[in-house]
């Protein structure tokens, strides 16, 4: 079996964009499993799972690393000189741990249309999950529409993934305050007129 | 002028009716301190667009609680994104005409009788928009200003404007008088009538005064062959280098009792030296004063009293009163010339007779005057009107008496009594009307203000004022609000029959503007000679 070292496992998943496979997918989400161990894509950043027919585009709302046997937790190994000389001394953990993570499905991508609402079906298990780039950040969050999806989440730090999800899409427009502003405005009407959380989200985005 | 720009959408109509006027939401992008009122929009119904005038303007919010614990808005990014969604601003517009009526099939704008409907789109009144309403300038409209934050000329019907009487109102320095020359200056340009100007403080004839260094022109300077001017103060027009056409004399005999009635308050007279007054003149007839001032205390007017059976402390009420006229030098035993003929001479030729009063700025002497030649010219010109109507003369062009103080001519007491309460009830029967100029309309008989076609009003802020001038207005209580947040300068809302809709305006400039834009070369630059063909046919 062909050993890979991390960071050269690193640098050719990233050349790819392929960050994970589906492992649980339903309607409104999908969880991914990441193929390189405390790697999750960054919270509230745009991922798509892709079956080759529908892209399902998910914004990332929780990441997990645990033990890949449910009911066995992790060990302490004992005083090293950093987490790194742990790994190289037992490469078997490597194996024995996963990272997942969770994407709120925000939209899909059908015969080249990105279209802001649920796709027909939900994303196939074992399809490989892509981290986005920026134009297709941007083409999903032409419209704040998007967002109608996010704050149905139960989430408890939901307020955190949408600020993070605002920080993050911002860069992808050219004008990055029109952009926050038709969200905030947006947040405004899906809260219920709840502005004070909405002060909350948008003071985080502002990294106050 | 392109319209683009000026078609910014500024909100959705949200309720309202007809009556009360239909509330709008305002759109984030539409800032509440743009708005004003007064300015004109238009609502795109489903069938018809809407001409209406904003009344009102609020500011609401979607939740209370934002009222008790208003957000941190100091990021512009919140303050952004709550406008428009959490808190909005709110127009209350008065619907007023209906364009485009294409149900009905009738053309041009038709006065509004319903709604638009929920949700209608309400933009800014484009300059176009405008024009539809009020139409273009031309022979007959006479510009007179532009809507607030418009260039849209404004412009007045005149030959439907001296077709009524009609009222200058405002409070002093508002403006009246740069506001009564150019209306004058308008019917003098579209000769739609002749005016005859009782010019109280001298202002309308010759050089009025401004403020600064400023002198605005008067009539004569500016439509010379149009203008006559009669003084009455001879010294004072020679002083002030006014040119006149004539000086103005009275005579002792051209006084009547009703005269001597209506300035009972201003020479302090009783009820009973008023009656006195009636009494002397059945005895001595149309020479009644001159009997009356020739006579010497003593045996005679005992006998004279005796006679009457007036009570001796009315007739030296009545003697203590009359001194008061023998005071006036313009008021004379016998007059030479009879200045009222000489001022029908000259309106009858379409040239406007402007009476400056000179230093006989007190009301009793402007009472006295204006309210005598008007009521012997209102006969004549009444008169003449009978007569064209039985197809003897040509009929006489309209003419207008402009007033200033009226008021003291006007109110409930004397308004019986004095020729322009009549002339303002009997109307444009018979071609006579009133320019009525005054700053405090409240005074004037309720009866004689219902009667007045179209009402310009400056500044009004007592209530009293504001309430006389609007009674009986559809929406009063919204032009309400517009007339009391007028600026103190150059702003009037003008309603009644000369307008489609009551509208707010920026007033045109008096000044060498104006004066280029009236077309000097009919009035100074015109050859002598053409000016003895105009007098004299």
């Amino acid at each position: 079996m062909e050993i890979m070292y991390p960071m050269l496992r690193h640098e050719r998943l990233y050349c790819l964009n392929k960050l994970g496979e589906v492992v649980g997918a339903s309607t409104a989400t999908f969880v991914g499993q990441c193929y390189e161990l405390h790697h999750p894509p960054s919270l509230g950043s745009l991922v798509k799972a892709s079956d080759g027919e529908i892209d399902v585009f998910g914004l990332v709302s929780s990441a997990e690393t645990h033990s890949i046997e449910e009911g066995r937790r992790p060990v302490a190994r004992g005083l090293a000189e950093s987490d790194d000389d742990i790994f190289r001394a037992h490469p078997q953990l490597t194996r024995l741990l996963c990272t997942d993570f969770t994407a709120i499905v925000v939209g899909h991508r059908s015969q080249g249309a990105v279209l802001q609402y649920l796709p027909p079906r939900p994303a196939r298990i074992h399809s490989f999950i892509y981290g986005c780039q920026q134009t297709e950040v941007h083409e999903l969050s032409s419209s704040p529409g998007f967002l109608r999806m996010v704050v149905t989440d139960q989430s408890p730090w939901l307020d955190e993934v949408i600020s993070a999800c605002l920080r993050q899409f911002s860069d992808a427009h050219p004008d990055p305050e029109t952009f926050l502003v038709a969200g905030a405005r947006e947040l405004g009407i899906l809260l219920g007129g709840d502005f004070h959380r909405l002060g909350n989200i948008m003071r985080r985005v502002r990294g106050k | 002028m392109s319209d683009f720009g000026k078609i910014d959408r500024l909100g959705v109509v949200v309720s309202g009716s007809l009556t009360e006027g239909i509330h709008v939401k305002l759109d984030s992008a539409a800032s509440v301190e743009d708005r004003a009122v007064g300015q004109y929009v238009t609502i795109s119904g489903e069938k018809k667009r809407f001409f209406g005038m904003v009344t009102d303007i609020g500011l609401e919010s979607s939740d209370p609680r934002l009222m008790l614990n208003p957000p941190d808005t100091s990021d512009p990014l919140m303050a952004e994104a709550i406008r428009g969604i959490g808190v909005y601003g709110t127009l209350k517009v008065l619907p007023l005409l209906a364009i485009g009526a294409g149900a009905t099939g009738l053309a041009g704008p038709q006065p509004v009788k319903t709604v638009p409907s929920h949700f209608s789109v309400v933009r800014e009144a484009s300059q176009s928009d405008v024009e539809t309403v009020f139409g273009k300038e031309d022979k007959d409209r006479f510009w007179v200003g532009s809507p607030l934050d418009m260039e849209t000329k404004i412009c007045l019907d005149l030959p439907e404007f001296v077709k009524r009487s009609n009222g200058v109102f405002g409070k002093s320095g508002t403006g009246k008088t740069f506001l009564t020359r150019i209306l004058l200056s308008g019917m003098l340009q579209s000769d739609a009538a002749v005016s005859l100007v009782f010019d109280m403080h001298s202002e309308y004839g010759w050089e009025g005064t401004g403020e600064g260094s400023f002198r605005p022109k008067g009539l004569k300077q500016l439509f010379a062959s149009k203008v006559a001017v009669f003084a009455l103060d001879e010294e004072n027009a020679r002083r002030r280098k006014v040119n006149a056409d004539h000086f103005v004399r009275i005579g002792y005999e051209e006084v009547e009792p009703e005269d001597i009635q209506i300035l009972r308050s201003a020479l302090n007279l009783t009820d009973a030296s008023v009656q006195a007054v009636y009494m002397l003149a059945r005895k001595f007839g149309r020479r009644w004063l001159s009997s009356v001032m020739e006579m010497r205390d003593g045996e005679e007017a005992r006998k004279l009293v005796e006679e009457l059976n007036i009570h001796e402390g009315t007739y030296r009420n009545l003697r203590r009163g009359l001194e008061v006229l023998r005071r006036f030098p313009f008021l004379v035993p016998n007059a030479a010339n009879d200045s009222v003929k000489a001022a029908l001479d000259f309106l009858y030729k379409g040239v406007n007779v402007v009476l400056e009063f000179g230093r006989y700025t007190d009301i009793t002497a402007y009472i006295l005057v204006a309210n005598l030649l008007s009521r012997r010219i209102y006969g004549q010109y009444r008169e003449r009107t009978e007569r064209a109507m039985s197809g003897d003369a040509p009929k006489p062009k309209p003419l207008v008496l402009t007033i200033e103080e009226a008021h003291r001519f006007l109110n409930p007491e004397v308004s019986g009594n004095t020729i322009f309460g009549t002339i303002a009830r009997e109307m444009r029967k018979y071609n006579v009307t009133l320019l009525v100029v005054d700053q405090r309309p409240s005074g004037i008989d309720e009866e004689v203000m219902s009667q007045l076609g179209t009402k310009i009003c400056c500044l009004l802020d007592n209530e009293k004022d504001v309430d006389a001038v609007l009674s009986g207005v559809s929406g009063r209580n919204e032009l309400r609000s517009v007339l009391s947040k007028l600026e103190t300068k150059q702003q009037a809302l003008i309603f009644g029959h000369a307008v489609p809709v009551p509208v707010v305006l920026r007033t045109r400039e008096y000044g060498p503007k104006f004066y280029d834009e009236l077309n000097p070369s009919k009035g100074q630059a015109s050859s002598g000679a053409d000016r003895i063909e105009e007098l004299w046919g």
